[in-house]
């Protein structure tokens, strides 16, 4: 292997352990907030219980990304130099508006969200709360508006082989930036509904059966059964979308070799990018061309329209797959859950133990839909603009492949920290319930914050 | 010189660029190296050190994000050319300030028999991440050269920088705690103050003496006379300092701040010095500020967002330092 494939291979790792947090703080940011507004109005010091499990592994989660995003900024001049030489001008002034309106935002609130609530007024506890999720927003706002831009680029001009921007508009709301923001959003917004179901599902299996378990576990069902097929919906118009602007990336997704109208729907296959055909195939006649063009006959594009301009098929077909069978697995298991806790305000022993597992399956689809989408972005790193292969720096491959294996480690390590660590603070709060007086503070002094005034 | 906006802009990124580093080097410099004295502190001491930079790290890290950021953004072509030649020294910083920036969490967080584990790797951490930056300010000073004279340089350079970001964590400490861990802190200033003195001389010697160029922006009449001021001030405010560690801490409990406000100082006095030496190159001798910059009007876009953004960052980063002033007490999340 070269230089090229182990820098992906460097990059692709890293987004890959990055993107894992920011899925849990875009939305935890939100939920906190709800808590907390629950608790404002209610004053039920469950509400705060819980706001308090959940607040820690807001802190952990953030502090993941925090790192893994600093790695990130420093990795485009170390190992894609070319990137920032031709496009700068239009990447520098989003990623500069991410850290001026959103990473300054959230870091400082942090503060006072985590260590602040008997220090500053209850209201500007819950305005600090609100900052937070906010600004956690925001940073999902401009780099995916970045990120979008690179995979349909727009309102530029090139000059000398460099970037210029002329619409910023144009740039910001580039045509799929809309729909890639709100699936991602979306997914935020289920991989934080399942962890929470997951987890309160384990303290569940552990004999708790306290109040502020259940609060968390009921926002996480009923919320994940309002948002996946909403999902559904969304990730349908991103396809059509990307079916408008991208697509040779449909046609890896789907694994459609020759253009043309009745394409099957492939379920499963094996594709085989020497031969040109998939292996043990199994499919629907006329999906495909149903389902992007509503129509049996509806044209749909294959790869033979791309010759040696498409991404690789492979990772794509199956990509996308997981990422689907993913969210209907969710769909059901949610649906089931919301039935349940109408009915009985329970869920039954069998359910719990499919919802723990259940806790990741938004990482495994938010992952999933990345690589279906970043892989598909490939061989350009600016769709028609600029090659992955052209950015890259000039740092012997040893060097990256050294330090490559040495993330790799590292990253595997503080995953299996991570997660450690949250099935130990379910554990300690499956034991302590509702009873125990929260740390250093009595029963009473929890309804009221110090400096409330 | 013209005075036009192409001319302008650049200028005022590379000007906004060299206050962040300093904001960072000064900010995390003291969170950098309280994780380093934490291999001389005992297990409640630790705790407690953590407490008086919880709620701030996070925010100081952000200034080193916007530094290169802006970099990145406003000088793409010297971020390329800086960080492919410091390949290996970012890649420690990078995996140093990832071990201590989650073990301050995990730490906490842990099973009571696994947090022994996560303060050792936060004093890893923070000492490889301090290092590093030591090591790159001292392989950029030379001008990026590499070679095993720039590798002894760089590592003198690397515990110097490690040493006077000890310095600021000790004095912070003493800004932020009392009793036996403040006379220690005391003590560790002292030590540390040594070596601070140590690697400035050394920096202010080699610098001059590995480019001409910068030979010559100091020690030509009469650019001598008006640059005197920056290391007299210098050699004032550290003697002044050094008294200080004699009387502190002091029984009414003030001045805690001073030794903090006085390093903070000595810092940006070292930081003009450094920024004069290599003005108006962003990779020493190469590549000016100006042959570095993006298009003016991506300039123009990313400044106007700053001049409306700094100053309320400025306000609300005042105002969470405000709301955790005073002694550090035991930090909890409620």
């Amino acid at each position: 292997m070269d230089a090229v494939m182990f820098s992906r291979i460097q990059f692709a790792a890293n987004i890959s352990f990055h993107i894992l947090f920011p899925s849990i703080t875009i939305a935890l940011g939100w939920v906190l907030l709800f808590f907390k507004l629950r608790y404002n109005s209610t004053h039920d010091t469950a509400w705060m219980r819980a706001y308090f499990t959940w607040v820690k592994v807001f802190a952990l989660s953030f502090a993941m990304g925090v790192v893994s995003g600093v790695t990130m900024s420093f990795q485009f001049g170390t190992n894609w130099p070319g990137y920032m030489e031709h496009v700068g001008n239009i990447a520098g002034p989003l990623l500069a508006y991410e850290v001026l309106t959103a990473f300054f935002l959230e870091a400082v609130f942090l503060g006072i969200m985590l260590f602040g609530f008997r220090r500053v007024p209850n209201k500007v506890h819950t305005l600090a709360t609100f900052l937070v999720a906010f600004g956690t927003t925001m940073s999902a706002f401009w780099i995916l508006a970045l990120n979008s831009w690179m995979q349909t680029p727009a309102g530029f001009e090139m000059r000398d082989g460099v970037a210029h921007a002329i619409d910023w508009w144009a740039i910001v709301f580039n045509p799929s930036f809309p729909y890639r923001l709100i699936h991602m959003l979306l997914a935020s917004g289920l991989t934080v509904c399942f962890l929470m179901a997951g987890i309160s599902a384990l303290r569940y299996l552990a004999g708790d059966r306290s109040e502020s378990m259940m609060k968390a576990m009921r926002t996480g069902i009923y919320a994940g059964a309002i948002l996946i097929p909403i999902q559904i919906f969304a990730g349908d118009q991103h396809g059509l979308n990307t079916l408008e602007h991208q697509p040779q990336k449909i046609a890896a997704m789907e694994a459609n070799w020759k253009t043309g109208p009745n394409i099957p729907l492939v379920l499963f296959a094996w594709p085989d990018e020497s031969a040109k055909e998939n292996h043990f195939e199994i499919s629907i006649p006329n999906g495909a061309s149903l389902i992007l063009r509503h129509h049996a006959d509806g044209v749909v594009p294959g790869l033979d329209q791309f010759e040696g301009n498409h991404p690789p098929v492979l990772p794509l077909f199956w990509g996308f797959r997981i990422m689907v069978g993913t969210g209907l697995l969710m769909l059901l298991v949610s649906w089931l859950g919301a039935v349940y806790l109408w009915r009985r305000d329970s869920v039954p022993h069998w359910l719990a133990y499919v919802m723990v597992p259940m806790g990741l399956s938004g990482w495994l689809a938010t992952l999933a839909g990345w690589y279906t989408t970043e892989i598909g972005r490939q061989p350009w790193l600016v769709t028609g603009i600029l090659r992955t292969d052209e950015a890259v720096g000039g740092v012997a491959a040893s060097h990256v492949a050294t330090t490559l294996a040495i993330y790799l480690l590292l990253y595997a390590g503080l995953l299996a920290s991570y997660l450690g660590v949250l099935v130990h603070l379910a554990l300690k709060a499956a034991r302590e319930g509702d009873s125990a007086p929260l740390p250093a503070v009595l029963e009473q002094a929890l309804a009221q914050p110090v400096a409330d005034r | 010189m013209t005075i036009d906006w192409p001319t302008i802009l650049p200028l005022i990124a590379a000007t906004l660029m060299g206050v962040a580093i300093l904001i960072y080097v000064i900010l995390d410099g003291f969170d950098l190296g309280i994780g380093i004295l934490f291999a001389v502190a005992g297990d409640h001491e630790q705790d407690r050190m953590i407490s008086a930079i919880g709620p701030f790290w996070d925010a100081n890290e952000t200034w080193l994000v916007l530094a290169v950021g802006l970099l990145l953004v406003a000088f793409p072509i010297a971020h390329g050319t800086i960080l492919t030649a410091l390949y290996i020294p970012v890649f420690i910083l990078l995996v140093g300030l990832i071990l201590r920036g989650v073990a301050f969490d995990f730490r906490a967080k842990v099973p009571a028999g696994h947090k022994q584990r996560w303060n050792r790797l936060f004093f890893l951490g923070s000492l490889t991440a301090s290092l590093a930056q030591g090591y790159m300010l001292g392989v950029y000073v030379l001008g990026l050269r590499t070679g095993f004279p720039a590798f002894v340089f760089g590592a003198l350079v690397a515990m110097c920088l490690a040493a006077a970001y000890v310095a600021m964590g000790a004095a912070w400490l003493i800004y932020k705690t009392e009793g036996e861990l403040q006379k220690k802190a005391v003590l560790w200033l002292r030590s540390a103050l040594v070596f601070t003195v140590f690697g400035m001389v050394a920096v202010s010697i080699a610098t001059p003496l590995a480019s001409p160029r910068i030979f010559d922006r100091w020690f030509l009449f009469p650019e001598l006379l008006y640059l005197s001021p920056l290391p007299i001030l210098s050699a004032i405010l550290f003697l002044l300092l050094w008294r200080k560690t004699f009387q502190l801490p002091r029984p009414d409990g003030r001045q805690e701040l001073a030794p903090f406000l006085i390093l903070s100082a000595i810092f940006a006095l070292g930081f003009a010095g450094l920024a004069w030496s290599f003005y108006p190159y962003v990779v020493p001798d190469r590549v000016t500020i100006w042959q570095a910059a993006s298009a003016t009007e991506s300039l123009a876009l990313i400044l106007a967002g700053t001049a409306v953004v700094l100053p309320i960052i400025l306000f609300y980063s005042f105002y969470a330092y405000r709301v955790f002033g005073g002694k550090a007490g035991d930090l909890t999340y409620d």
